[in-house]
């Protein structure tokens, strides 16, 4: 790889793809180069390895959301006693176009963007580009995944600055942009379960009488004094093995994640559990005031972290350490307050089953304003301090 | 005489070098509100237009007149004159479109563009020139208008002046459009997309990055 280097250096033939290089020959080695201006901390954890340490940290999501696309799938078809295997496979089959899709289309505008600007690849599309698949419903049409990925890193990324300046998570943006541009093929009952065949494995007719809806959607559309009817099952909910969108559904994955998240210190614990915890508070007060008028008032408060995209938003989107807030209290608040109005737009908004995604995009663009709040606050307190010590 | 250097500038700067919407960034308002199809945005345009060139003419003929105090109150009533007559004028020749702008005629009165061009030119200029003004920015928003309106209305309902022009054989193919063209902060974001053309045409026009 040293041998290439001269070619892509100013004036070599490749100088076009110099930024190229340099983001795979960073990518994999750590650079021996070092910043020649001011103090600065020294820690071999530099941005690239920490972006690894949050794909590590997704894996069992990415692995238990192929296998419960396959069940899924296989359910539909009225064949669930296919082997896990099986099942794994055409998961993996069927999910793997929407990562390609993501990595290539995201990637590909981050590349050109440098090249134009001379500047460094930046690494911050590794994370997004595998979160869209885990966000993007299983059946959404590819080009509109395209689509809004690229809208996405240009709107919510690029135009900011690039990696590190996005005020919202650039993940989000592009399941909010498909979620307002392609409300029909976003929701409802077919969004969340594949039907069809994947690389024409697994085909077979949809059994009579099949709904792919969602728990939260089935939820939503609930009519009577209570959710008796529903079939709903918690214990699934935590195990993972109910529709929704591929990386959100299993609360055990997802706390796996959590773990090596915290493990490595990379994620902030002060936001993932005031997420939870403004999500219990809220879930408590809802279940206080249950009506059939909001169906989703009834559900257990503990039961409605583990439906929906609750959990995964909580662990792997507020956490976000460039959109969220960043001194200590601010955390608190931010996450607290994510936790309360994903549970608040889920129950009281007919419209949306799900408030997890508008309820981190919200707090997105509040955290910069709870940051300075906190801050000033906290100038004040020792002014007046070193006022009263004075005298 | 007629259309002399300062004439002519005071009719072309505001279709690109001092656009209202895009330099001096008023009226945007009504940009995002009026623009989800090509008819009612063509319309308002046209109707901005007839309302500010009159404007213009009638406020720059009473200039000596008004006393500086109260001019705004003038202002106002010869507007919202002008206004009430184009709302009628529309009522009577074409309701559809009418009812599709709704209250969006009426609060021609508010919009920014005009208070700005009669303070900042009838007050101070003779009636032809500020005809000229008055026609050159109403027909800057209304070009905006436009193309916000183009793109919207094509990526949003597939469709320009009503007719289909995406055709049927894209949606059997899995194409859909996009619903969020239709939503207000796309509006915004077309904008913002003309914006960024037009600034990065006109190097001028760029702020110094501090």
């Amino acid at each position: 790889m040293d041998k290439l280097k001269p070619t892509f250096h100013e004036g070599g033939k490749l100088a076009k793809l110099q930024s190229v290089y340099d983001g795979f020959e960073t990518f994999l080695f750590t650079p021996n180069t070092t910043a020649k201006s001011g103090s600065h901390i020294h820690d071999n954890n530099d941005m690239k390895r920490t972006m690894s340490t949050v794909i590590v940290a997704l894996i069992p999501c990415l692995l238990f959301a192929m296998y419960n696309t396959g069940l899924q799938h296989y359910i539909a078809i009225g064949q669930a006693g296919t082997g896990w295997f099986t099942m794994f496979i055409y998961g993996l089959l069927a999910m793997l176009p929407v990562i390609v899709v993501s990595y290539v289309v995201g990637l590909g505008i981050e590349f050109i963007s440098a090249q134009i600007h001379h500047k460094e690849i930046q690494e911050g599309f590794l994370v997004t580009g595998i979160l869209i698949p885990l966000i993007v419903p299983i059946n959404t049409p590819l080009w509109m995944t395209a689509v809004a990925t690229a809208f996405a890193v240009i709107f919510a990324k690029e135009v900011f600055g690039g990696t590190g300046m996005n005020i919202f998570n650039v993940a989000l943006i592009t399941r909010a942009f498909l979620f307002f541009s392609y409300p029909a093929e976003m929701s409802g009952d077919n969004a969340f379960v594949k039907l069809d065949s994947a690389f024409g494995m697994g085909s077979g007719t949809v059994v009579d009488g099949f709904s792919g809806a969602t728990p939260l959607g089935q939820v939503a559309t609930n009519v009577g004094p209570n959710l008796d009817g529903l079939n709903l099952d918690t214990w699934q909910a935590f195990l993972g093995t109910i529709p929704g969108s591929p990386g959100e559904t299993s609360m055990i994955a997802i706390l796996l994640g959590a773990a090596i998240l915290l493990i490595t210190g990379i994620a902030s614990w002060r936001v993932m559990t005031s997420v939870f915890a403004g999500g219990i508070v809220m879930g408590f007060v809802a279940h206080a005031f249950a009506t059939p008028t909001y169906p989703a008032s009834m559900l257990d408060p503990l039961a409605q972290l583990c439906y929906g995209g609750f959990a995964f938003a909580a662990v792997f989107m507020a956490t976000d350490p460039v959109t969220g807030a960043r001194t200590r209290i601010g955390q608190y608040i931010y996450g607290f307050l994510i936790g309360v109005i994903a549970i608040l737009i889920r129950v009281y908004n007919g419209g949306y089953p799900e408030g997890a995604m508008l309820a981190v995009l919200l707090m997105n663009a509040f955290a910069p304003l709870i940051d300075h709040c906190v801050v000033s606050f906290n100038i004040k307190r020792r002014q007046n301090r070193l006022k009263t010590n004075q005298q | 005489m007629l259309l002399s250097k300062k004439n002519k500038e005071a009719f072309f700067n505001p279709l690109s070098k001092d656009n209202p919407v895009l330099v001096q960034v008023l009226g945007i308002c009504s940009t995002l509100a009026v623009t989800v199809s090509l008819k009612p945005a063509i319309v308002m345009g046209i109707s901005v237009i007839a309302v500010l060139a009159f404007a213009n003419v009638i406020i720059s003929f009473m200039r000596k007149t008004i006393p500086p105090t109260i001019r705004i109150i003038v202002q106002l009533v010869v507007v919202a004159a002008l206004v009430i007559i184009v709302q009628q004028v529309l009522t009577a020749y074409s309701y559809d479109v009418s009812k599709q702008l709704s209250v969006f005629i009426g609060l021609i009165i508010t919009n920014c563009i005009l208070m700005g061009r009669l303070e900042a030119f009838a007050l101070n200029n003779r009636p032809w020139p500020a005809f000229l003004d008055g026609v050159g920015n109403g027909l800057g928003y209304a070009i905006i208008l436009v193309i916000v309106a183009f793109f919207r209305e094509l990526l949003g309902s597939g469709t320009l002046f009503d007719t289909q022009v995406i055709p049927q054989c894209f949606y059997d193919a899995g194409y859909s459009n996009n619903g969020l063209m239709i939503l207000p902060p796309m509006a915004l974001i077309v904008v913002a997309c003309i914006v960024w053309v037009h600034r990065a045409r006109n190097k001028d026009l760029q702020e110094e990055n501090n």
